[in-house]
């Protein structure tokens, strides 16, 4: 591994340039590599690594209208990375994004079927409702972790799939989700369509289109940030990640702060999926089984390559989405679609593994010993 | 003695290091060091904290390689590119961190890591048979986890002697002992060097115990090997004026200062005790005691030590004081005002500063700057409102602090990881004694530091407590306490089993009472002096 790594810069002598430089090798190398593995999984599978790259960015950006669809799938994925940046700041694991989305957009659907009254009212309604319903399933994995000492990276898991099984439910139920109309609801198990009046609106612009909900989100990035790095409740939420002993003597409740993030991020995923109804680019305004087709999962993973930062994470949700929408035109090439499954896996994997490269290299020092540092 | 001499002057030395120099960057480690290690010897190498004797050790292990110079045994000089290939040539450590696990018993560890068929009654045997011969009692089928200290100590030598090697190096072995457990081992090790001929590398930056175990000395400064004595001819000051390079007044072996001694004559009873624990208990979640009914008080301008041995009720007491411990009855008070334990950031808002002994997880968070480590407890909020930082006034108060207590960092904004523990320490010292804090508690306040750092942080401590505030000192180093209170408590058990003010301690007793032996005159204040507890 040491390939990369500047030789032995000593911790004492360290110029920041030196170990700049040094951190930004690693990340070159890393993404170079990956990028090369892929190519060469795409030669292996048969296809040319220049016409996958053309036909994703015809797919993703220069096709007419394909930007703004990536847009639109980039919009839940940014949302579901904000949560995640919320709960590891707080030194916790939701990984139950997908669920928590997919609760959200039944909670919307719920509202979007049976409330009454002027369309953006209901529109208003079913959003908040949305949130809700990300917010609860989220909560669930707060009570089991602070009240039982359930640990949330199982709960957040295992809450997935209970959330597919009762979305499922109400999906077959008239009374709950599925729409009555004779052979559209019975045939898909699918909820009835949101009417024209309680959708988002969408922008026009340079023969693209996208939800408005895309400011609502850039907002929320820019209020993230904010928050994490001007606010006393941002500071004390990380100084829970960071040092928990620290914090609770520094009057940090960790019940409090940390029950509170796993429920903020359950929104943010709630919110996610109240978008994905409304806004049109998935499932066509209705509820439907699978609704939620891995973003959740997918933002979650936008989040560590952000490396919780929320303001990168938004050109990371646009790659995210570029892969994804990109993924549909690989037909033409010959190779399969999966590819891009495996394009993001090593990308992610090329942002991980520098900074445990780093922690290990910064380790060893310590070990190798610069001074005798006693016991 | 003198069959030793004659060996050594026929054959060459076991270990001839010469010439080793190591350099980190623009760090010496070791200059130029040159060391001979003889069969039948304890040699002590003493130096402070970072004067490069771990180092040397390290390239002797195999651990690190050296820049320059030459390592021999037996007259051949070798190269050790790991600490396998070290042991090829007997060299064995006993490690300064423990590295057992806990949770597997005394034999299993013994045998963990070898590759032979596993025979427990064999091993068992073994350890009979080395505890026999030399006098390193345990149980093997005890777990490690109930083991004490002085016991695990004995775990890593029977372990180390496991592969019987023939060159031992011992890195700071009494760190974590008592003054009789440390002595006891030094009994051990003198019959394991004289009985089997072996050759043994004692690190130490005490000067005591090198002194009373070794044959040859060895000091080290600043990467350099200043002066070699044999142990006859040394004496304390010598020893202490070459370690330091300069001349100092013995503080440790010295009575306590008489400055101080007049006041710990009077005690003032009619003050309100700043801080008093009255009737703490707790239990552990696995039903372990951690404080049975423990009470104490300690009154302003008062520096009161608790010395015990390591989980006796130590740390739970700093928990208990830093608002992690949640108590089944009895209950603290602050200037007589009940405070409620476990709860978040109480006790620093009813005024307990505490400087904790985990210094990387409750001091401060290693992963935010030291600004922010300088303002956890209260950062200034801007006159805006809405809980938004005022990033300017922390800029300017963490400046105003880093230079009131001579904060070494490049800047406000470096992450606190960066510094060496001494600064963090003083970071922690900082933000603690800034606030307007009633009561100090200080845990192992300086445990890793150097004599530069130690001695800083003493004087902070003592001015605190000049100023009126109570000071609750928590150690295990028999001679801080010693050197620092004026009056000492001795937890046993989760309870303070004895109180007594500065004068009547000593090491001896103190230690006595630490391993919950019986105090020679009662566990009330005692009245007599403790000269008659000699215990082997």
């Amino acid at each position: 591994m040491s390939f990369a790594l500047p030789s032995s810069a000593g911790s004492a002598d360290r110029s920041p340039l030196k170990s700049a430089s040094g951190v930004l090798a690693v990340y070159a190398v890393c993404i170079a590599s990956a990028l090369a593995i892929s190519a060469l999984v795409v030669w292996a599978a048969g296809g040319s690594w220049t016409a996958v790259l053309s036909s994703l960015l015809d797919g993703s950006l220069r096709h007419p209208g394909r930007w703004g669809r990536t847009i639109g799938e980039a919009i839940p994925l940014l949302l579901v990375a904000l949560g995640m940046i919320v709960n590891l700041k707080a030194g916790l694991v939701n990984i139950g994004q997908e669920g928590q989305l997919y609760v959200g957009a039944a909670f919307a659907a719920y509202v979007g079927t049976f409330m009454g009254g002027p369309g953006p009212l209901v529109l208003i309604t079913l959003l908040l409702a949305g949130v809700l319903g990300g917010a609860v399933w989220a909560g669930l994995c707060s009570v089991l972790r602070y009240w039982r000492g359930v640990p949330e990276v199982l709960s957040s898991l295992l809450l997935v799939f209970a959330a597919a099984q009762l979305v499922g439910y109400g999906l077959k139920n008239t009374r709950l989700l599925l729409d009555p109309t004779p052979d559209i609801g019975n045939r898909n198990f699918v909820s009835e369509q949101l009417s024209e009046s309680e959708r988002l609106g969408r922008v026009g612009f340079l023969g693209n289109e996208f939800p408005v909900s895309v400011f609502v989100a850039l907002a929320l990035a820019a209020l993230l940030a904010l928050i994490l790095r001007r606010s006393i409740v941002g500071f004390r939420l990380q100084m829970l990640g960071s040092a928990p002993r620290a914090a609770h003597r520094a009057g940090v409740s960790e019940r409090l702060y940390g029950g509170l993030s796993l429920v903020v991020s359950g929104a943010f995923c709630g919110l996610a999926g109240a978008f994905m109804l409304s806004g049109g680019d998935f499932g066509n305004y209705r509820l439907t089984p699978g609704f939620p087709v891995n973003i959740g999962w997918e933002g979650l993973l936008v989040a560590l390559v952000a490396r919780s930062h929320p303001i990168l994470a938004v050109p990371a949700a646009f790659v995210f989405a570029a892969l994804r929408t990109g993924s549909g035109f690989l037909a033409s090439t010959g190779v399969d679609r999966g590819i891009t499954r495996i394009v993001q896996a090593l990308l992610v994997l090329a942002l991980l593994i520098p900074p445990a490269i780093l922690h290990v290299r910064s380790r060893r020092r310590k070990l190798a010993g610069v001074v005798d540092d006693g016991r | 003695m003198g069959l030793v001499a004659n060996s050594t002057a026929e054959r060459p030395p076991a270990v001839q290091m010469r010439g080793i120099t190591k350099r980190f960057g623009g760090v010496t480690a070791c200059k130029d060091v040159d060391l001979s290690l003889h069969e039948g010897e304890i040699h002590g190498i003493l130096g402070e904290n970072g004067a490069g004797k771990s180092t040397l050790m390290r390239m002797l292990m195999g651990m690190l390689q050296p820049d320059a110079g030459s390592i021999a045994i037996d007259g051949e000089v070798r190269r050790f590119k790991d600490p396998a290939e070290a042991a090829k040539w007997g060299i064995g450590m006993v490690h300064q961190h423990f590295s057992l696990v806990e949770p597997l018993t005394v034999w299993e560890n013994v045998v963990l890591g070898e590759r032979s068929r596993l025979s427990p009654a064999a091993a068992r045997r073994w350890i009979k048979e080395i505890s026999d011969t030399y006098g390193l009692d345990v149980d093997p089928d005890e777990r490690v986890s109930n083991l004490s200290a002085g016991l695990r100590q004995r775990v890593e030598i029977i372990k180390c002697l496991r592969t019987d090697p023939r060159i031992l190096i011992l890195d700071e072995p009494t760190a974590v002992l008592t003054p009789q457990e440390s002595e006891q081992l030094f009994a051990v090790l003198r019959r394991v060097v004289e009985q089997q001929n072996k050759v043994l590398a004692l690190v130490s930056h005490r000067l005591d115990e090198v002194l009373a175990a070794a044959d040859q000395i060895t000091i080290m400064r600043a990467g350099e090997a200043v002066e070699r004595f044999a142990a006859a001819d040394a004496d304390a000051s010598g020893l202490a004026q070459a370690m330091l390079g300069r001349d100092v007044p013995l503080r440790s072996a010295a009575a306590p200062d008489p400055s101080r001694k007049t006041r710990d004559a009077e005690p003032q009873p009619e003050l309100q005790p700043v801080l008093s624990v009255n009737g703490a208990s707790a239990t552990a979640r696995n039903g372990r005691i951690l404080l049975d009914a423990l009470s104490l008080e300690v009154r302003p301008g008062e520096i009161v030590a608790v010395a015990g041995e390591e989980g006796n009720g130590q740390s739970a007491l700093e928990d208990l004081l830093s608002g992690f411990l949640k108590l089944d009855s009895g209950d603290v008070r602050v200037q007589g005002r009940r405070v409620s334990v476990g709860k978040p950031g109480s006790m620093a808002r009813a005024g307990v500063a505490v400087v904790p002994s985990d210094r990387s997880e409750s001091g401060c968070v290693l992963n935010m700057s030291v600004a922010e480590n300088l303002t956890l407890l209260s950062p200034p909020i801007s006159p805006l409102g809405f809980g938004i930082l005022d990033l300017k006034a922390r800029l300017r108060e963490a400046e105003k602090l880093m230079e009131q207590f001579g904060v070494q960092a490049s800047r406000p904004d470096a992450p606190m990881w960066s510094l060496s523990g001494g600064n963090q320490q003083r970071v922690i010292l900082a933000r603690e004694l800034s606030g307007n804090s009633k009561v100090l508690v200080a845990s192992q306040p300086t445990s890793g530091l150097d004599v530069g750092g130690v001695e800083y942080v003493y004087e902070r401590i003592r001015q605190i407590a000049e100023e009126g505030a109570g000071v609750l000192l928590i150690s295990t180093e028999l001679l801080e306490v010693l050197d620092f209170a004026e009056r000492i408590l001795v937890i046993s058990e989760g309870r303070i089993v004895a109180e007594m003010p500065r004068s009547e301690a000593d090491v001896e007793r103190l230690g006595m009472l630490m391993g919950g032996a019986d105090p020679p005159s009662g566990a009330a204040p005692p009245s007599g002096a403790a000269g008659e507890s000699n215990a082997p």
